[in-house]
């Protein structure tokens, strides 16, 4: 519980409209996409590094925890105030700073939202291609602190490789900057990537310098059925063999597809057990050269329908299958447990296999989806929880899940993180000489444990 | 609260399940995007509706404010990837907090209001004689301002004026047409009748052309959409069987309205909030709204030629979707109707299916927000350099008028009707 002084302490810094201590506030940035839920004490607005920093000396000197939040969308966790404390909201720092169009970099505060950001560099012919499915209300703080991925990670990679350097504060308060804006730079440790992933627990990031790129001239969209799953999963690994790397490779199991169809009637053909939903992009020629070349790969592993559109309309068409899949789900159980492992790409047929095995061992469904193309698959493991005896499954089944994934080289999670969802199952992964070494570069940094305790690291 | 009434959120209980808490609805409320804070989000009203039925939150007024930041634009329940109804949540959820600690004396007010027709039409007169500078003069706080048909008077609003004599006034219950032709029920709205009576005129003139009998009658009432704003649902309960016996009384094959707004009560919301708490009501209340169809819908099937009706004067146009023909699926309709008028052209604006921030009572509580919204709306309406915005709801029409107003704008606001009506209304 905070006093009323340090209430008032936290007022005199952001302002009386910018901290909130009423019940309708304090439930609203209580929960996340996890749909679990805690009551913080407080919830504050800033505006600006110094407030962020004086709200954190505060919190070392009064010995209250902090919980930094973007637009809370996160899977995890990592953004709930588990505990009590103060919710820090960085959404009112959400300036476009700079676009510098002659060296190819943007910087910008924490609450900026992905997509307005990516509108505004296209305008100029620049391209911000990581797309997590949030990227329409996500943060790009809140991007960086979980190192969001999505579709476009097979050819571009995860919001980490767009990340330059940071303005960070640190728990202690103090104000510094990370990385820069050239190309290389080795002077120091790599503090930025450090940060990107942290989740919070290791600085509240206040401004960020990306990457850019230009804007590909085209891109061309396929959906491509297949009459097997194991089908559908050696395409994945048969395209890129042959060295070509699509923008995004998205897979879709018969669970999914089943689901969809039921509810929105898309008029597959009756032997279609999976899907895969590729993009291409770049120069035009090219493009029309690989996706011929993507066909012919295809085409003896069971493809039983290949579809490419042919301008935009069509291809947000195509794309509307993938975008039924989350508002469909909720038919096969209420309740869904959305992990998302990642196994090296030539893996994704094992692991697609090991998780039809403990679906049938658990007897609950799993519905598998997601970004085959750079191995991240979507494991949906959907149940009642009002059924006795199903939570406790659920939980035995994802951790078979993990265990599968790591047994193939993979890991628990390739975008969502770790916050509180996964942190029981940490030690599957991470030895205790791993955690150790990462919880001393937590203590190092948060002598008080006042950044967003409790998360991450068991 | 009596133990005896059933609470409304337990009616919606299964549908608050379905919200996830994603955050999709951050992308599209226009309520959050003026007010950036998590309680105007459409997840953040399901979160206090399931504590509000919980009982673990105090009835403070952060609860009121939080519940008031809503438009019940819909604009949440089409982008939700559950395809939560929060729209239908929050109208249970104010019905809720009335049934706890009564109506706000600002809705008992308009509760008076819409239930009485004679007080519309007094206030109808009275505020035609003196005029809207009368109405800026008398102060927010006081009574007399609700004697104003509609609950919209804000601080520096734009008043437009009132018509010296209500639409339904000036034409008799029934209005013959051709035999063979179809029979109109005209669901006239108080906008149109108190305020914008040139809209009544056009769609009247519209119907007749092609030879329909239109029926305008006369037992009918405000929707009640105010009402419904607010949680008074009783009211609300009350005018719609009004309503139900004025338009029952006549064998018609179509139950037409010029108002989205008036469309949308009846097409989708007295079957889904009125017939849900009084099963009793619902096979009617079912009848109306499968007749229930837009002017410009009807317009377009019943096959006018708007070379024939229209106008002929060169014109840049864009067009504005209002909230409850976007949730009714009615973009097309009359954009084709309006581009095959001679003259006319038809610019696109950005954003046209946004909410130009009226909604309902909310404008009156959140006036500011309510403008910083529609600044948006005004904006893009500039930037097409359009001479018209035209849209089908007598609503955001006022709504429209009064931002381009304050931006200190020309463009003209006009609905659909009128355009498609001017060769034969001359």
């Amino acid at each position: 519980m905070l006093d009323a002084r340090t209430l008032q302490q936290l007022t005199d810094i952001v302002g009386a409209e910018n901290i909130a201590t009423g019940a309708q506030d304090l439930i609203c940035y209580g929960y996340d996409a996890t749909q679990m839920e805690f009551l913080p004490d407080a919830v504050v607005h800033p505006d600006s590094p110094e407030q962020v920093s004086r709200i954190l000396k505060l919190a070392n000197q009064e010995n209250f925890p902090v919980f930094p939040r973007g637009a809370g969308s996160g899977f995890t966790g990592g953004a709930l105030p588990k505990g009590g404390g103060v919710v820090l909201v960085t959404t009112r720092m959400n300036r476009i700073l700079r676009i510098d169009t002659d060296n190819l970099v943007a910087e910008v505060e924490p609450g900026v939202v992905t997509e307005a950001f990516q509108m505004a560099v296209e305008k100029l012919g620049l391209f911000y291609p990581p797309d997590p499915a949030s990227l329409k209300f996500s943060t790009l703080g809140g991007n960086v602190a979980e190192c969001a991925g999505g579709p476009r990670a097979v050819k571009y990679g995860v919001t980490k490789d767009f990340v330059m350097g940071l303005e960070v504060v640190l728990p202690t308060g103090a104000v510094i900057r990370t990385g820069g804006e050239t190309v290389k730079g080795v002077v120091g440790y790599d503090l930025t990537k450090l940060l990107c992933g942290s989740e919070g627990t290791l600085g509240i990031i206040t401004k960020i310098i990306f990457k850019l790129l230009p804007y590909p001239d085209s891109k061309k969209t396929m959906l491509t059925v297949f009459d097997s799953i194991d089908g559908a999963a050696r395409a994945v690994s048969t395209i890129i063999k042959n060295k070509i790397i699509p923008t995004t490779l998205e897979f879709m199991d018969h669970a999914t597809l089943t689901c969809v169809e039921r509810r929105f009637n898309l008029g597959m053909p009756e032997s279609a057990r999976a899907v895969l939903l590729i993009e291409v992009d770049g120069d035009r020629d090219l493009i029309e050269k690989q996706a011929g070349q993507i066909h012919k790969l295809i085409e003896p592993l069971g493809l039983v329908q290949f579809r490419v559109a042919k301008d935009a309309a069509e291809s947000e068409e195509l794309w509307r299958v993938r975008r039924l899949v989350s508002p469909s789900l909720r038919d096969v159980n209420p309740d869904k447990f959305n992990e998302d492992i990642v196994v090296p790409r030539s893996k994704v047929p094992d692991v697609i296999r090991r998780i039809e095995v403990i679906q049938k061992r658990y007897d609950i469904p799993i519905v598998n989806f997601g970004h085959a193309g750079d191995g991240n698959i979507h494991v949906n493991i959907m149940i009642d929880k009002s059924v006795p005896g199903q939570l406790e499954k659920a939980h035995e089944a994802i951790k078979e899940v993990f265990q599968a994934a790591l047994d193939l080289g993979g890991t628990m999670s390739g975008e969502h993180g770790v916050g509180l969802a996964k942190q029981p199952y940490i030690p599957l992964e991470l030895n205790a000489d791993q955690i150790t070494a990462m919880k001393a570069i937590k203590a190092a940094l948060d002598p008080n444990n006042i950044l967003n305790p409790g998360k991450m690291l068991p | 609260m009596t133990k005896k009434q059933t609470d409304p959120l337990e009616r919606v209980a299964q549908e608050m399940k379905k919200c996830v808490k994603c955050g999709a609805c951050r992308a599209n409320c226009p309520a959050f995007g003026t007010f950036q804070r998590e309680p105007a989000t459409a997840r953040g009203k399901v979160a206090l509706a399931q504590h509000l039925m919980k009982g673990d939150i105090t009835l403070d007024d952060g609860t009121y404010s939080a519940m008031s930041k809503c438009l019940l634009c819909g604009s949440c329940v089409d982008k939700c990837p559950n395809q939560v109804p929060t729209d239908e949540i929050v109208i249970a959820a104010r019905e809720a907090l009335a049934q706890r600690r009564g109506l706000t004396t600002f809705h008992k007010a308009v509760a008076q209001v819409i239930k009485n027709r004679k007080l519309m039409n007094f206030g109808a007169l009275a505020a035609a004689v003196l005029g809207p500078v009368f109405f800026r003069k008398v102060p927010s706080t006081s009574g007399l301002r609700l004697r104003f048909p509609m609950p919209f008077l804000g601080g520096s609003r734009h008043v437009p004026q009132i018509a010296k004599k209500p639409f339904m006034k000036r034409h008799p219950e029934i209005i013959k047409g051709e035999p063979g032709k179809p029979t109109i029920v005209f669901f006239v709205g108080c906008m149109t009748n108190f305020v914008y009576t040139e809209i009544g005129e056009a769609t009247l003139a519209l119907f007749r052309h092609l030879g329909c009998t239109v029926i305008i009658p006369q037992g009918q009432q405000c929707c009640g959409l105010p009402g419904m704003s607010g949680g008074d649902l009783e009211t609300v309960r009350e005018l719609a069987e009004q309503n139900l016996a004025a338009i029952e009384k006549h064998q018609a094959d179509y139950v037409m309205t010029a108002c989205a707004t008036c469309g949308g009560a009846l097409h989708k919301l007295y079957p889904l909030v009125i017939g849900k708490r009084n099963p009793e009501l619902k096979a009617r209340l079912q009848a109306v709204a499968d007749k229930t169809v837009d002017a410009a819908v009807l317009l377009q099937k019943l096959g006018l030629h708007p070379e024939d009706t229209g106008t002929g004067q060169r014109m840049r146009i864009t067009y504005h979707d209002p909230c409850h023909h976007r949730t009714a699926g009615i973009a097309k309709q009359p954009r084709t109707l309006l581009t095959q008028t001679p003259g006319l052209e038809l610019v696109e604006m950005e954003g046209a299916d946004r909410c130009c921030g009226l909604g309902g009572t909310f404008n009156v509580y959140h006036y500011e927000s309510s403008l910083d919204i529609n600044a948006g709306k005004s904006k893009a309406i500039i930037e097409t350099g359009a001479d018209a915005v035209v849209t089908g709801c007598p609503g955001c029409i006022m709504q429209l008028s009064d931002g381009l107003k304050q931006a200190g704008d020309k463009t003209r606001v006009l609905h659909t009707v009128e355009l498609l009506a001017r060769k034969i209304r001359r």
